[in-house]
């Protein structure tokens, strides 16, 4: 899947603005971005949805608008909300959308895999979001699709099930399934992806697998609990030894904080400045940049988990 | 490039195998569902077969004390008449609100998502229209043949029947889709219920154009009067050409129209 210079706009607002990236078969793509920073719109124009006012999309080597009938058997859609018969059950629902297809899963194994049959004989209105949302993703599925578009998929579910549909996405990749999700959740993004891709306000502002982008800055952070109150200079000297290339901040009388590469040096020099100045350590923690602080850094916005 | 339809390639459960199920078989799953759909409906369920009955039954009775101005056996005036409204009430009414509601709740995006092409759905909901028409015809027209009605007359009769409801669905559809394809969906369901009981009561359907007096100059060139003398005619044995040709014309526009102005969310 290709997109390339994609512009769209409502009205004066552009939604998208000039987004190029790639999407390899048989990977988990995610795309992440704020609130508005042109998620659906994206998918919705790969989709076949929208119409691109000025870029190139390409889903499967295929135009979605104009190669439409070709495109559709191929990709399964799971959307963000809706699309069923209020009167209709998920079972119902479930099967009109096999027979669509000329080779359907069959339906109990997506009636099990994702907690279906709960919903019994109850029509949709009256189904919980959660369940809405599990049968959008079978509904996705049961044509055997080469590529899937999820937006949002765990959205609202609750962590059980959440972790199953994780499972689910990650045995599609597996079987050869590609697999292109919208998520506001990092840690979805961070377990799953192959490649995550952040838009904010339209553009495209980082691309890699989630281990590039966290390692992108090689900052670790080491965080020292201390059981009596520093020795007087004692911090001045960790400071001095740890050198320019890392940051120390006394929290309080007990805790300080050393930010710097994240290697065995800096690890080593503060367990040496323990054993010089008789600190006893009560707890050490390391912690490593996340999807999340990247994400935070890049798009300056706090409005997701 | 044609979608694989072969068996399922590669291994495990989910390996792909895409491909669209033949266009017949899509054709009556949505027609199956959409038909089933309908007749569960309370409410389309009370437009479709409950109302009509209920009108039957309460004119044929009146008629015999009040005078309708209707030339002939009442019941055999009155019996097409009400096949007439109940091709109107699921062609337009229940078929707009439906529509209406199904772009509402994303049914249209989502059936869009689906190898279904838009000829294919079209012609799903017109075969639903059809199989819900074929039961409101079995109901009422032993209903009306209970109180005394004589039945088409012949087989030119029985075909004149099929012809007044194949066009009238086509005229009065093609009405519906218009109005669930541009208004809101609260809004559809008020016009479409707004326009059924306006042309039940002075549009024709019931009662021949001939008891309209002056007006029925205008009123056999409404859908509703065309279709309910399309009917009339039938049920004694005449094709109405001039009536069905209206109906065309009615359908013949409606369907531009929709084309131009539809919208799928």
């Amino acid at each position: 899947m290709l997109v390339d210079g994609l512009v769209m706009r409502y009205g004066d607002r552009t939604a998208v603005d000039g987004l190029s990236f790639e999407v390899e078969a048989h990977t988990v793509t995610a795309v992440l971005g704020p609130n508005g920073a042109g998620k659906t719109t994206t998918l919705e124009t790969c989709e076949g949805y929208r119409r691109p006012q000025a870029g190139t999309v390409r889903v499967l080597g295929l135009d979605p608008v104009r190669q439409r009938q070709d495109l559709l058997p191929r990709i399964g859609v799971m959307l963000q909300a809706g699309g069923a018969w209020s009167g209709a059950r998920a079972d119902e629902m479930l099967r009109h959308f096999a027979r669509l297809h000329a080779n359907p899963l069959p339906t109990d194994v997506l009636v099990e895999r994702l907690a279906l049959h709960e919903c019994g004989r109850t029509p949709y209105r009256r189904l919980s979001g959660g369940q809405q949302q599990r049968l959008g993703l079978a509904l996705a599925l049961i044509g055997r699709p080469e590529l899937v578009f999820v937006d949002e998929p765990t959205a609202g579910l609750d962590p059980q099930i959440r972790r199953g549909v994780w499972e689910l996405l990650e045995e599609l990749r597996a079987d050869g399934v590609t697999v292109v999700l919208t998520t506001h959740y990092l840690e979805e993004a961070e377990r799953l992806a192959d490649k995550v891709h952040i838009l904010d306000q339209g553009r495209l502002v980082a691309s890699g697998s989630p281990l590039e982008l966290t390692r992108g800055g090689t900052v670790a952070t080491i965080r020292l609990v201390v059981t009596q109150p520093f020795p007087a200079g004692a911090p001045e000297a960790l400071a001095r030894a740890l050198g320019d290339t890392t940051e120390l901040t006394v929290l309080d009388p007990l805790s300080l904080q050393v930010s710097g590469p994240a290697d065995g040096t800096t690890l080593a020099t503060v367990a040496a400045w323990c054993a010089d100045h008789d600190v006893l350590p009560e707890s050490l923690s390391l912690g490593q940049r996340n999807l999340e602080d990247v994400f935070l850094e890049l798009t300056g916005r706090e409005d997701l988990r | 490039m044609s979608p694989d339809i072969g068996a399922p390639a590669g291994s495990g459960t989910f390996a792909p195998a895409p491909g669209a199920a033949p266009v017949a078989r899509q054709l009556l799953t949505q027609a199956g569902m959409e038909a089933r759909l309908m007749l569960r409906n309370g409410e389309q369920l009370l437009l479709a077969v409950v109302i009509p009955v209920i009108v039957l039954v309460g004119a044929v009775r009146s008629a015999d004390r009040l005078d309708l101005g209707i030339d002939g056996r009442p019941v055999d005036v009155l019996t097409p008449g009400v096949l007439a409204l109940a091709v109107m009430s699921t062609a337009f009414t229940s078929l707009a609100i439906a529509t209406g509601f199904e772009r509402r709740y994303g049914v249209l995006k989502r059936l869009g998502t689906a190898p279904l092409s838009r000829t294919t759905l079209l012609g799903g909901k017109v075969a639903a229209l059809l199989a819900v028409e074929v039961v409101q015809f079995v109901v009422i027209g032993g209903v009306g043949l209970a109180l005394g009605w004589d039945g088409p007359d012949g087989f030119v009769g029985v075909l004149a029947v099929v012809l007044a409801a194949l066009c009238g669905t086509a005229a009065f559809a093609s009405l519906g889709m218009l109005i669930a394809g541009t208004l809101r969906a609260e809004a559809t369901l008020a016009a479409a219920n707004l326009v059924y009981l306006l042309l039940l009561a002075g549009g024709a359907v019931i009662l021949p154009v001939s008891t309209y007096g002056g007006l029925g100059e205008v009123v056999q060139w409404l859908p509703s009067g065309a279709l309910g003398e399309a009917m009339r005619s039938a049920s004694d044995g005449v094709v109405a050409v001039r009536d069905l040709l209206v109906l065309v014309a009615w359908a013949a526009v409606g369907s531009v129209l929709t084309a131009r102005t539809f919208q799928w969310e």
